[in-house]
């Protein structure tokens, strides 16, 4: 019982300090004088460098949900209607998420890796004895990176699953690529693209702001490095779900479903 | 210009680290131009000090005054100016090992200097502060090709950029070899006399303590136990103090 009462408060205190992070990154950002150089750098290393992965998954998702969706669909006379139920099911919700999750592998452990070691060898230290900001110059343009990268790479993802869906509908049966699009975008309204990028936003400034907080507050030498790494894909993924939820419900209320 | 009396003065600082009291009352001043050796045992507060004197580590009472500004009276801005005039060398270097040597050097002026200053001068300052290091040749290249010595030089060079008037080393000679451990020393005396700069020096290494200090101060029990030159200090009976020579 008091091993339990000591992981709740272990949590909350989590919570509680991430909630602080988060506060520091909305003071600084509106500071001037942004490390606008950095940001850049940062968007080429976490866009640019995870295009390939995300684009390789989004193709695959795309296909397999065709072919697995297929059987299903023309057991009850519907097979038809393949494009738009595959269109539907990754734009709402498959290739955001997935794309969200992957990110949160590699750009979270990434940046928690990244800040956690230059933290232990002192190398944030060495930022603030130069008079350089390194909350600004490290998270700020990181957080607002990911923040701005994962709606490209989900946007990305979006298209790119929806032609691996019409290679995948075109293994077993024969529909034109005019057709195909036809039928994927008729089934699609705004009610389903912009709920789907506005969380995206969200699900990036999530993985950005868990992976600095990991690194940044990073102790206990070379093992509290792979700890940050790991611990930042854990917190991030499960946020990002947290975050798929909250927007669920949200697109619900206002009756864009 | 009002000259300063003491380039650093410390007075009555205390830091404790839960029921660790690592600092106690602890009070010291350093005169412009001179050179002071902080020497304790390791886990007495030695880094934790200086730590305080640049702020990177919050006293939990006492006050410091550097360049005659009082740091814990100083706001963001005015403590970043401050720092310019303030190099500090770490134990373990902290080279950003992401930056080419240049991009380190070069890294503390972008937050002092402007723009223009940075695009007529930056590539003179580099070029100088690392010759005054002898290692000109290693502008392009990554933290990681050098040896353990070199990284040591090219952070030297990194806190001599802004020329500072006040240099502190955390322990500048741990895990050299001892012929290395001398260069730096001399190094270190080199920079001293060129820059004009007053230095903190944190080490227990005795000869780069007899080649470089005006003054030692012995922390003990986290208090200035004793303050004396090293020839002096040599000669004190005190079996404190012995351990130290003996």
């Amino acid at each position: 019982m008091i091993h339990l009462i000591k992981i709740d408060s272990e949590f909350l205190r989590e919570v509680g300090e991430i909630a602080r992070f988060t506060g520091r990154f909305f003071r600084e950002v509106i500071k001037p004088k942004q490390e606008w150089e950095e940001f850049i750098n940062q968007c080429f290393w976490i866009g640019f460098k995870t295009l390939t992965l995300v684009g390789i998954t989004a193709f695959i998702m795309g296909l397999v949900l065709t072919i697995q969706s297929r059987p299903t669909l023309l057991e009850f006379g519907a097979v038809s209607m393949l494009p738009a139920m595959v269109s539907v099911s990754l734009v709402r919700e498959i290739a955001p998420v997935i794309t969200a999750l992957i990110c949160a592998g590699k750009i979270g452990s990434g940046i928690g890796a990244e800040l956690g070691s230059m933290r232990v060898t002192e190398q944030i230290d060495a930022m603030e004895v130069s008079g350089t900001n390194p909350f600004k110059y490290l998270v700020v343009s990181r957080v607002l990176a990911s923040t701005l990268m994962v709606p490209l790479l989900s946007s990305l993802a979006i298209a790119i699953s929806l032609y691996g869906g019409y290679l995948g509908v075109n293994i077993r049966g024969n529909v034109s690529w005019h057709l195909y699009w036809l039928q994927s975008f008729g089934a699609l309204s705004y009610g389903d693209f912009i709920p789907s990028l506005i969380k995206t936003f969200f699900f990036g400034f999530a993985i950005g702001i868990v992976g600095c907080y990991k690194g940044y507050n990073s102790k206990k030498g070379t093992e509290g490095v792979g700890r940050s790494a790991t611990s930042a894909v854990i917190v991030a993924s499960l946020v990002v779900f947290i975050i798929d939820l909250i927007a669920v419900q949200v697109t619900d209320l206002l009756g864009l479903t | 210009m009002e000259k300063i009396k003491s380039i650093i003065e410390v007075k009555n600082l205390n830091k404790s680290f839960g029921s660790n009291h690592v600092l106690r009352d602890f009070s010291m001043e350093v005169v412009p131009g001179e050179s002071l050796v902080i020497l304790g045992k390791s886990g007495s507060g030695k880094s934790v000090l200086i730590k305080c004197i640049i702020n990177l580590i919050e006293p939990d009472s006492g006050e410091i005054y550097v360049l005659g500004q009082n740091i814990r009276e100083l706001d963001q801005d005015q403590m970043d100016k401050l720092r310019a005039e303030v190099g500090f060398l770490f134990q373990s270097n902290a080279l950003y090992d992401s930056m080419t040597v240049r991009q380190n050097l070069e890294f503390p002026l972008r937050r002092h200097w402007t723009k223009e200053m940075r695009d007529l001068n930056a590539q003179s300052a580099v070029k100088e502060a690392l010759e005054d290091v002898g290692l000109g040749h290693t502008i392009d290249m990554m933290p990681a090709e050098l040896s353990g010595g070199m990284r040591k030089r090219i952070a030297l060079a990194r806190t001599l950029i802004l020329k500072p008037k006040v240099i502190l080393y955390d322990e500048p000679t741990t895990g050299l070899d001892p012929i290395t451990a001398r260069e730096i020393s001399e190094l270190m005396l080199r920079v001293q006399e060129k820059y004009k700069a007053s230095s903190i020096i944190i080490s227990h290494d005795m000869n780069c303590i007899r080649m470089t200090s005006d003054r030692v101060i012995m922390l003990i029990d986290g208090r200035n136990y004793i303050s004396d030159t090293y020839e002096n200090l040599q000669n004190i009976p005190d079996p404190k103090v012995r351990e130290f020579f003996d």
